[in-house]
């Protein structure tokens, strides 16, 4: 690791004032769980770390004035996990609890899941962000790579396990700076984007800019999350969904469904909320909405496969937020 | 310097200059020295490459002057001897360098030691000496154990379990402990050290 | 004269009972110091430099910016790097960097600058076609054999394609499949390493291995010494299945570079060098042909393999093809595809796991087309097992069958009751192995005042080695396991030999008990006098020396002792490998069952139970010998399932050499293991025989019947990875 100036803010303010405009000068340090790895490889190699876990006011649990919940992105997701005020979103707690890594959840933070750099074996052995313009994936062992959004150089997925969940709940993320005082709500589906060189990161956040908080509206309706993992360990699912459905007599009324491990960012899926919307959820309509959801996907020559986990995983996303069985693993 | 950023509450306005007056050493091996003006505005303290850190270890009060890029594991195992957190993966995926940090079960591996400033940890160095822990026994009667390269961290992951869940069922047991590796395919004795220790109420 | 002999089953006290092991806390609180833990003062520490390309020339390599790194020490080019080489696997070692710290050498590492010229690279072991396109392929041997001998006019290959051909056309069922497993690397959790000095023309090593008394004249003969000059210490190993044997390359340079800088220095490779460079298993892959009668008894077989141990071509040996069950007529041809990726060393059984998983599925296959219990047609064809006994293998189906309750689960192939999108399977498979003891030496010293310490130059993967040799010497002196003291792990005690094959509890008990046997004698002449009887009559027991039968008349053992005079009786035993003994032998059988269930829709496979019944021979410690066959059926669920070296067609990179892409089995993935030691006397009373090997054999292809068993279609590749499963199914249907 090549060593790196260190500042521990105790303010959100004082945090932001210590970053730096240019990309890739400072990193901001939560749980370490992602970034340390990154920064002993030295494909990352700030001249700054920010450490934001002494920054009491990014951390805890809320509830908001207008029913919903407000999360620190300093708390670490074990914390979230037995918070009362996020058991009314199952499709949070059950992506937390996919993650599986006792260790993990308590060392990680909900910022840190949702800022987590590119999955992406290329990108994490030093060959940038896009890999050769994103040929060695497409060309390459590409196995676990985009199935959506991969038609420019981006063929990594964004690996974050709690952000479908976030998006379809119709989360906002409350991000700060670069001025002292700035503060601004963003839709957490226009948080992410696809990087289209290798300055551009894998968030829409300046390098100034911190993400402080994630807001949630009050828990209305039906929400799950399903991931397809290969085995048991913490190892990232191989792909995953989130669904959050507004049901009304017994009929859909609205639905949202979030994609995760299959693009370069959390994929929304406008065509497998259409199918589902005005239908009862069955096994029958699930299935539909997850053949929906894949119409369009591309993959590249070695993740084919991908598409089937996809389908699969918006169907029992959808069944699991009805409150159904999947009738799988 | 810790001391003073210690001190300096949130609002406090610990400025940079202020720190380089009087850590004149390490403001001289900066890298970003040109930049010192531009930050002039910055309230809180910037530590060039080394900080000093105190961390209660294994309830004794350890006083450290650290480089910044070393994790709590390097620190551990180099500064203070306590090798039996240890280094498998870069990335924390094995689990084998669990260690308690203030409470709970952490990756001395992919955690950065000068964040430890102020924190407690515990190693499996203190479930050892002449109280052997229940989870320790239990892993040696169960032959939890082959190699015992990645044994300490399953045995402080599981001490981390079990404060946590003191009643889990095998199948929680089966559920909760999958942040570590073993290699050497220990982990039958595993489960049943920690339905023992379940049974024992330890 | 003594004759040696282990007492029998009821007559023993110590041997046979489930101890547990002596280091027990040790390695569970920490204390235990392996390589990668010895910090010795004014150390440095070492990182190396691995190439970024499968195949390369060194252009050029500059060190001046690496040396100038704050913390740096010293910089070693590595002879085989000079510019102008030829690197002809990502991953091997270039350069080296010794500092101060950690940081340091990570640091100068990134520093080097290196330029390579990129050379054409192949890295496909599974693509054969590819491979002979592109001239990378080799003839790996082959045999035919035909219970019908070619006349003296025949053309002997002409003659057995006839024959092989006629016997086909007899043949009832004709099964032809396709399967492979792909290359795994060891990746022991303690990677390969040294930390040594140099001091004045000796060496002391602190070396991560699986061979203490082996490893002293290897640095020896590379740094030109004798082996008197240098010592090797390994107190506790950190994994070792096949890879440890050697100082190797890196070990030598830390040694040069110690006595370059007058300090010691540790180097232990990074996990990804660990994965690249430190160890993997040969891939292999094999079309398969096979005949049979109506019963399902295998009377041909014809096949063609491939396969890559490295850049030599190689692949998995085809001398165990077909596997155990072994038809009178068969035709074996292997072919050695060359890869650019770093060469295979032993590993836990070197080519039967793979060989197991490349025969005994077109057994159960036979059993699938023809609409029978596998269970069955292995039973028909045991006629033909080689290895152990036809009748332990049957015996051990039939334990096995019980426990995981094989009639009451079976299903045929693909025709299990449904759940959702769930299906389960049942799949079984079975090994040989030999496990011959090692050679051995112990020093024993028995002291006047009743003090029993050993010394032996063995070392503990994982085995129990210190708890076994307690075990023998406390049984054989009549003591308690906490009244001897075991030493071991340092190349200075006497010589015992590396823990690979199966050896090591086979030697170290060959070893002990011989030394405690001649010990006692020793004791038994003494006492006889005291006791005025026959040395013959004597027995040690409970801490006594007694008479047999007559417990009145003995001797506690200190007072036995003190009869040694003032100096301590020194004993050295030794066994020589192969030579026959009544102590230990070898081959075994091991029979291994499974049963999985499959998520259809998302190809994820889980594991229900899994039932390994083994035999070894007899038992000294059944705790520890269970250990080792739960550890062994964990890692063939691993390559069954999980595991596997991704090589990069675009890059000829392994992309995923760290341990979140390197997947492993975790706790919650192994379902419930039960493991029968079959130990019949009629086993029993053949000696101590290795186990650490055979029960690593059979998983893979167990599970891969069970998997069969379950889809009705056969995933041909291990591991069985969601997409495997998937892409079969996609194939079975169209």
């Amino acid at each position: 690791m090549k060593n790196f100036e260190y500042a521990a803010p105790r303010t959100e303010s004082e945090a932001v004032a210590l970053l730096s405009d240019q990309p890739g000068h400072t990193e901001i340090l939560a749980g370490g769980t992602d970034l340390v790895g990154l920064m002993k490889k030295m494909v990352v190699q700030p001249e700054r770390v920010v450490y934001i876990g002494g920054v009491p006011s990014m951390k805890g649990v809320a509830p908001t004035a207008d029913g919903g919940v407000r999360i620190g992105a300093g708390t670490t997701l074990d914390e979230v996990l037995d918070s009362p005020y996020v058991q009314a979103y199952p499709g949070i707690t059950q992506a937390i609890r996919g993650i599986n890594s006792m260790q993990l959840q308590c060392q990680g933070t909900f910022g840190g899941d949702i800022c987590q750099r590119a999955r992406c074996w290329f990108f994490r052995n030093g060959h940038g962000l896009l890999a050769d313009g994103g040929r060695i994936a497409a060309d390459g062992a590409g196995e676990l790579h985009a199935i959506f959004g991969n038609r420019g150089s981006a063929r990594f997925v964004n690996g974050s396990r709690i952000a479908p969940a976030l998006i379809a709940l119709g989360a906002e993320a409350r991000v700060i700076g670069p001025a002292e005082g700035e503060e601004h709500l963003i839709p957490l589906d226009a948080f992410f984007r696809t990087p289209r060189h290798e300055r551009e990161r894998e968030t829409v956040l300046e390098p100034n800019q911190l993400l402080t908080h994630v807001v949630l509206p009050p828990a209305s309706g039906h929400s799950g999350a399903y991931e397809v993992r290969h085995g048991e360990g913490p190892d990232y699912p191989l792909a995953a969904s989130a669904a959050s459905l507004d049901i009304r007599g017994g009929v859909v009324r609205d639905a949202r469904v979030v994609l995760g491990q299959v693009a370069p960012i959390p994929w929304v899926s406008q065509a497998a909320a259409d199918a589902i919307r005005g239908l009862a959820v069955s096994e029958a309509t699930a299935e539909a909405a997850g053949d929906a959801a894949v119409a369009d996907a591309t993959p590249l020559s070695q993740n084919e496969y991908k598409v089937q986990l996809a389908k699969v995983a918006v169907k029992r996303a959808i069944l699991l937020a009805a409150g159904l069985e999947t009738g799988g693993f | 310097m810790t001391e003073s950023r210690n001190k300096s509450g949130p609002e406090s306005g610990f400025s940079r200059r202020s720190f380089l007056q009087g850590t004149g050493a390490i403001a001289a091996a900066t890298a970003l020295s040109a930049q010192v003006a531009a930050e002039e505005k910055q309230a809180a303290a910037v530590a060039a490459g080394s900080s000093e850190i105190t961390v209660t270890v294994n309830g004794t009060k350890q006083k450290l002057k650290i480089e910044n890029r070393e994790t709590l594991l390097d620190v551990l195992r180099n500064r203070l001897d306590l090798t039996g957190a240890k280094p498998v993966s870069s990335d924390g995926s094995s689990g084998a360098s669990t260690v308690i940090v203030d409470g709970k079960p952490v990756m001395a591996s992919t955690t950065m030691a000068v964040t430890c400033d102020g924190k407690s940890v515990q190693t499996v160095e203190s479930l050892g000496g002449k109280n052997v822990d229940a989870v320790c026994k239990a892993f040696v009667a169960n032959d939890a154990q082959q190699c015992g390269f990645c044994t300490p961290g399953f045995v402080v992951a599981v001490r981390a379990f079990l404060d946590k869940n003191p009643d889990a069922t095998e199948q929680q047991i089966r559920a909760g402990l999958n942040g570590n590796i073993c290699r050497c395919g220990t982990y039958v004795g595993i489960i049943g050290a920690a339905i023992d220790v379940v049974k024992g109420g330890a | 004269m003594v004759e040696y002999y282990w007492p029998k089953r009821e007559d023993s006290e110590v041997i046979g009972k489930p101890l547990n092991r002596l280091d027990g806390i040790e390695k569970t609180t920490g204390a235990a110091k392996y390589t990668y833990d010895i910090n010795l003062k004014k150390q440095l520490v070492a990182h190396a430099l691995g190439c970024p390309h499968a195949h390369c020339k060194i252009v050029s390599i500059d060190t001046s910016a690496a040396e100038k790194t704050p913390g740096v020490v010293h910089v070693e080019v590595l002879p085989h790097a000079a510019p102008g080489s030829e690197i002809k696997w990502q991953g091997e070692l270039l350069v080296i960097v010794a500092a101060e710290s950690e940081g340091a050498a990570a640091e100068g590492v990134k520093n080097l600058e290196v330029k390579y010229e990129k050379l054409p690279f192949w890295v496909d072991a599974e693509d054969l076609a590819g491979a002979e396109a592109a001239g990378q392929t080799a003839k790996a041997g082959g045999k035919a054999e035909t219970e019908k001998e070619p006349g003296d006019d025949d053309d002997e290959d002409e003659f057995i394609d006839a024959e092989i051909e006629r016997l086909f056309k007899q043949s009832k069922h004709v099964l032809e499949g396709y399967y492979g497993i792909d290359a795994i690397t060891h990746c022991c959790l303690e990677p390969h390493g040294s930390n040594v000095t140099w001091n004045d023309g000796s060496v002391t090593a602190y070396l991560s291995t699986q061979n203490v008394s082996g490893t002293d004249d290897g640095f020896a003969r590379d740094l030109e010494l004798t082996a008197d000059d240098v010592e090797v210490i390994c107190q506790y190993i950190g994994g070792g299945f096949g890879s440890k044997f050697a100082p190797d390359y890196w070990g030598i340079a830390a040694a040069r570079i110690s006595k370059a800088t007058g300090r010691p220095v540790k180097l232990m490779l990074s996990r990804d060098q660990e994965l690249k460079i430190a160890g993997n298993r040969p891939a292999g892959y094999i079309k398969v042909r096979l005949g049979a009668d109506d019963n399902g008894l295998v009377h041909v077989w014809d096949s063609q393999q491939w396969g890559t141990s490295g850049d030599n071509g190689g692949g998995v040996s085809h001398g165990v093809i077909p596997y155990v069950l072994v038809p009178k007529n068969y035709r074996r041809v292997a072919t050695g595809v060359k890869t650019n990726t770093a060469r295979s060393r032993a590993w836990r059984a070197p080519n039967h796991p793979q060989a197991c998983a490349m025969s005994q599925t077109a057994y159960d296959d036979l059993a699938r087309i023809m609409g029978k219990d596998s269970y069955d047609v292995f039973m028909t064809n045991l006629v033909n097992a080689q290895g152990a006994k036809p009748e332990v293998y049957a015996e051990e189906m039939k334990v096995g069958a019980k426990l995981i309750d094989w009639k009451a689960k079976w299903h045929p192939h693909g025709k299990g009751a449904r759940r959702g999108s769930i299906v389960d399977g049942l799949g079984m498979a079975l090994h040989t192995w030999g496990g011959t003891a090692n050679t051995s030496s112990c020093l024993l010293k028995i002291y006047p005042d009743g003090g029993v310490e050993s010394f032996c130059g063995t070392q503990d993967l994982g085995t129990g080695t210190r708890t076994v040799c307690a075990q023998v010497l406390a049984e054989t002196l009549g003591l308690k396991v906490n009244q001897v003291k075991v030493n071991i792990g340092t190349s200075k005690y006497p010589n015992s030999g590396a823990s690979g094959g199966s050896t090591t509890v086979g030697a170290v008990s060959e070893s002990h008990r011989r030394a405690a046997q001649d010990a006692i004698a020793s004791i038994f002449e003494k006492a006889a006098a005291q006791l005025e009887c026959d040395a013959g009559d004597l027995e040690a027991k409970g801490g006594k020396i007694q008479v047999k039968g007559d417990a009145t008349r003995s001797l506690e053992w200190k007072k036995a002792c003190t009869l040694l005079g003032m100096k301590p009786l020194e004993v050295t035993s030794s066994y020589e490998r192969g030579a026959p003994s009544p102590l230990s032998n070898s081959g075994v059988g091991g029979v291994q069952m499974a049963h999985v269930e499959v998520d259809t829709e998302t190809g994820v496979i889980k594991m229900k139970t899994f039932v390994a019944v083994q035999d070894q021979g007899l038992v000294i410690n059944p705790k520890t010998c269970k250990s080792q066959i739960y550890g062994a059926v964990i890692m063939g669920i691993a390559a069954a399932l999980y595991e596997h070296r991704i090589m990069d067609n675009a890059t000829g990179a392994f992309v995923n050499a760290e341990l979140s892409e390197y997947k492993l089995a975790r706790l919650g993935d192994i379902g419930d293991i039960i493991v029968e030691l079959y130990e019949p006397e009629s086993e029993r009373s053949r000696g101590v025989i290795g186990n650490g090997e055979p029960p690593a054999i059979s998983p893979i292809a167990a599970i891969a019947n069970a998997v069969c068993n379950a889809l009705g279609t056969r995933v041909p590749v291990a591991p069985f990875t969601p997409k495997r499963v998937l892409e079969a199914l996609k194939n079975a249907r169209a």
